[in-house]
């Protein structure tokens, strides 16, 4: 069931997911028009996905949305990793640009017809109570401990109010778990690439980890299919910590049981391990998501938890082997505005009736 | 268009709100999630690891522990298991009566009286079960012990799960395992000396829930020894809550063999172990909820079950070291 022409807005172009989702809609036919917030540029070429300079919490989106019309948001800045920034910054930008999100694209005779945010299983929280899986309906055993949970957490009740209050509009908010993966930067993907892998002591819990490809692949599933509804994303199955460390060749670091958080901020000061409070406590007790769902409307994961680690790991030993490959794109405006909109420059076919309309 | 039914699912948080919302999902996603499980009944033999996630989808991926996805480890129970055997031979002399009702293949929730400041009975039917029938038995148990550094991680290798419903759910219906549960909790552990044998309160009949959800029936176990092992002479309460312990015990052991021998030693108490038949429930699976009063009157009569049994075995008892 395809909606011919689709016009999608996707907010956090300049961020490795929104650059890779939106270049994984440029190849979708059915999609005509891509437009990509953000407050930084581009990393990745894009080729007919339209960058939009904004402010985090989206001041400007209302006029975006009525100028272009889009049908469908794509909200893929949230953050998830409290390491990238502080707790005001990560405020403003999951919980009031979520909120002015929703407010623009449920106003009086809105286009918007499709809203698809990515969340975290951080959500779910981490506490010896909770059950080996997490359904998307368990609720959470014990109340947000981090600002990054609080964050999500507020965030995805303003997405509940809005789906409510919008009952024409499809909403897929989806949850994803640790993200494993060569191009991104996460706590856990930084402090193994360095050969160390944090644990608490007298603790190995089972974790979960999707591949970044399986994230962008998920994305894009439920940009194109008709998907209303909560999703938990994951890899199947789960690895005791010891084990992914095994695999990645990472030297064990193990931090007391007690007062865990107060040298785990030691180390954060090194700069070498930056394991957050919510990652700590993951290294506790572990979670599962349990990805069932998804996968019963016919989503297929490339790679398990043990696969995203396998992966991760060779990919690593690679890089190390033969150098990290040097990122070459570089955001110009002037070279982006000639190529998407000259006349001069050729365009295929698929893309050629939908440049113009910009 | 595909036909649409309406979901509840959870916003997580937000305490205080409603927390169902209105969010509504295609029928397909609606298909008995235990039906993808269906590929992993069938007979088993000891060494399993039944997780029916990992390593599906990536044919080339090799597991470097065999760890499954409750943290049991089928390698590290075979240790603990043969050094277990001169306990369960020559310490505890253990006996079994009826072994043969416990199933073979299929999920069932054993039941038993739970007794000791530290418990034997746990192990000596896991072990025993695992031994003779060659299946391997989960026991569920309070989250307590995932909090403790070093000895929850051995606690889950070896087979111990925290005792949630949604747990119990899916190693009963999905995975067909068996799960030990113990249904008096804590109460039944903390009893002292002068209340032994006489069973508590089945916690509020969640056990039968779960196995009627699970669709699975209850076998109860009545177990005579445990009490004997180590018992509770009178509890301090303060020192329990001081130490974040379910309860403090000063255990006959203590007083005889001091607080470290005391605490590692239980006394060699002869054990006899009863399974009783099993309890099938006719009430369909997968229901959202089952009738309390019914619930209640299958708690209160497998308890009054095991408690007979176990007027039974003492009547026939002798000697609590001697059997």
């Amino acid at each position: 069931m395809e909606i011919l022409g689709r016009r999608v807005l996707l907010t956090g172009l300049g961020t490795f997911w929104g650059g890779k989702v939106a270049q994984s809609l440029e190849s979708h036919p059915d999609v005509d028009v891509i437009v990509g917030m953000d407050v930084t540029e581009p990393i990745v070429e894009l080729e007919r996905t339209e960058f939009v300079r904004a402010d985090e919490t989206y001041s400007i989106l209302s006029r975006i949305v009525e100028a272009t019309q889009v049908d469908t948001i794509v909200h893929t800045f949230m953050v998830v990793d409290s390491t990238q920034m502080r707790t005001r910054r990560l405020h403003e930008i999951n919980v009031i640009g979520t909120m002015n999100l929703l407010a623009a694209a449920g106003c009086a005779g809105t286009p918007v017809r499709r809203v698809i945010v990515k969340s975290s299983g951080l959500v779910y929280g981490c506490s010896g109570r909770d059950p080996l899986w997490f359904s998307e309906e368990t609720p959470r055993t014990e109340l947000p401990q981090t600002a990054i949970e609080e964050s999500l957490v507020s965030a995805e009740g303003y997405l509940r109010d809005f789906a409510q209050d919008n009952p024409h509009v499809t909403v897929t908010l989806l949850r994803f778990s640790s993200v494993l993966g060569n191009d991104i930067s996460t706590p856990f993907t930084e402090t193994l690439s360095r050969g160390f892998a944090p644990s608490i002591f007298g603790f190995d819990p089972q974790l979960q980890f999707i591949d970044e490809d399986d994230v962008v692949a998920a994305i894009e599933f439920a940009t194109s299919a008709d998907v209303p509804g909560i999703y938990n994303v994951a890899g199947d199955g789960l690895i005791p910590w010891s084990e992914v460390a095994k695999i990645c060749g990472a030297t064990n670091l193990a931090l007391p049981p007690i007062g865990t958080e107060f040298f785990a901020s030691l180390m954060r000061r090194t700069g070498l391990v930056k394991f957050p409070p919510e990652v700590l406590q993951l290294l506790r007790f572990g979670r599962g998501i349990d990805n069932s769902r998804l996968k019963d409307l016919g989503f297929v994961y490339k790679y398990s938890s043990l696969g995203a680690v396998e992966r991760f790991a060779k990919t690593r030993r690679l890089s190390k082997a033969i150098g990290e490959s040097q990122k070459s794109y570089t955001y110009d405006k002037d070279v982006e505005s000639f190529f998407h909109h000259s006349p001069a420059v050729v365009r295929s076919t698929q893309s050629d009736s939908t440049s113009d309309t910009f | 268009m595909q036909p649409k039914i309406r979901l509840e699912g959870t916003i997580c948080g937000r305490p205080g709100t409603d927390t169902k919302e209105l969010l509504e999902l295609p029928v397909m996603a609606q298909n008995n999630r235990a039906e993808s499980f269906a590929s992993s009944k069938g007979n088993t033999i000891v060494p399993i690891k039944r997780s029916t996630d990992l390593g599906s989808q990536n044919v080339n991926s090799t597991r470097l522990s065999d760890v499954d996805e409750w943290g049991r480890s089928e390698s590290l129970r075979s240790v603990a298991r043969r050094g277990f055997q001169f306990f369960y031979d020559s310490y505890f002399r253990v006996e079994w009566e009826g072994l043969e009702k416990i199933p073979t293949e299929g999920g069932a929730l054993l039941v038993s009286n739970h007794a000791g400041a530290i418990p034997m009975d746990a192990p000596i039917i896991m072990h025993g079960i695992e031994e003779s029938v060659g299946r391997p038995v989960y026991g569920l148990a309070d989250h307590f012990f995932r909090k403790l550094p070093v000895a929850g991680t051995m606690w889950s290798r070896l087979g111990g799960v925290p005792a949630h419903p949604d747990n119990a759910y899916r190693l009963l219906r999905d995975q067909r395992q068996l799960a030990l549960v113990f249904p008096e909790g804590t109460k039944g552990t903390s009893k002292v000396f002068t209340q032994r044998y006489r069973l508590r309160r089945f916690g509020r009949g969640g056990f039968v829930e779960i196995a009627m959800k699970a669709g699975v029936p209850i076998i109860p176990i009545a177990v005579v020894g445990s009490e004997e092992t180590m018992p509770i002479v009178f509890k301090i309460n303060s020192l329990a809550k001081l130490t974040g312990l379910p309860y403090f015990p000063i255990t006959a052991n203590w007083l005889l063999m001091g607080p470290v021998l005391g605490t590692a030693l239980s006394f060699p108490a002869k054990f006899k172990l009863r399974v009783l038949d099993p309890v099938h429930f006719n009430v369909p699976p997968d229901q959202e909820r089952y009738s309390k009063s019914r619930v209640m009157d299958e708690s209160e009569s497998i308890r009054v079950s095991i408690q007979e049994a176990l007027y039974d075995m003492l009547a026939h008892r002798g000697n609590p070291w001697l059997g």
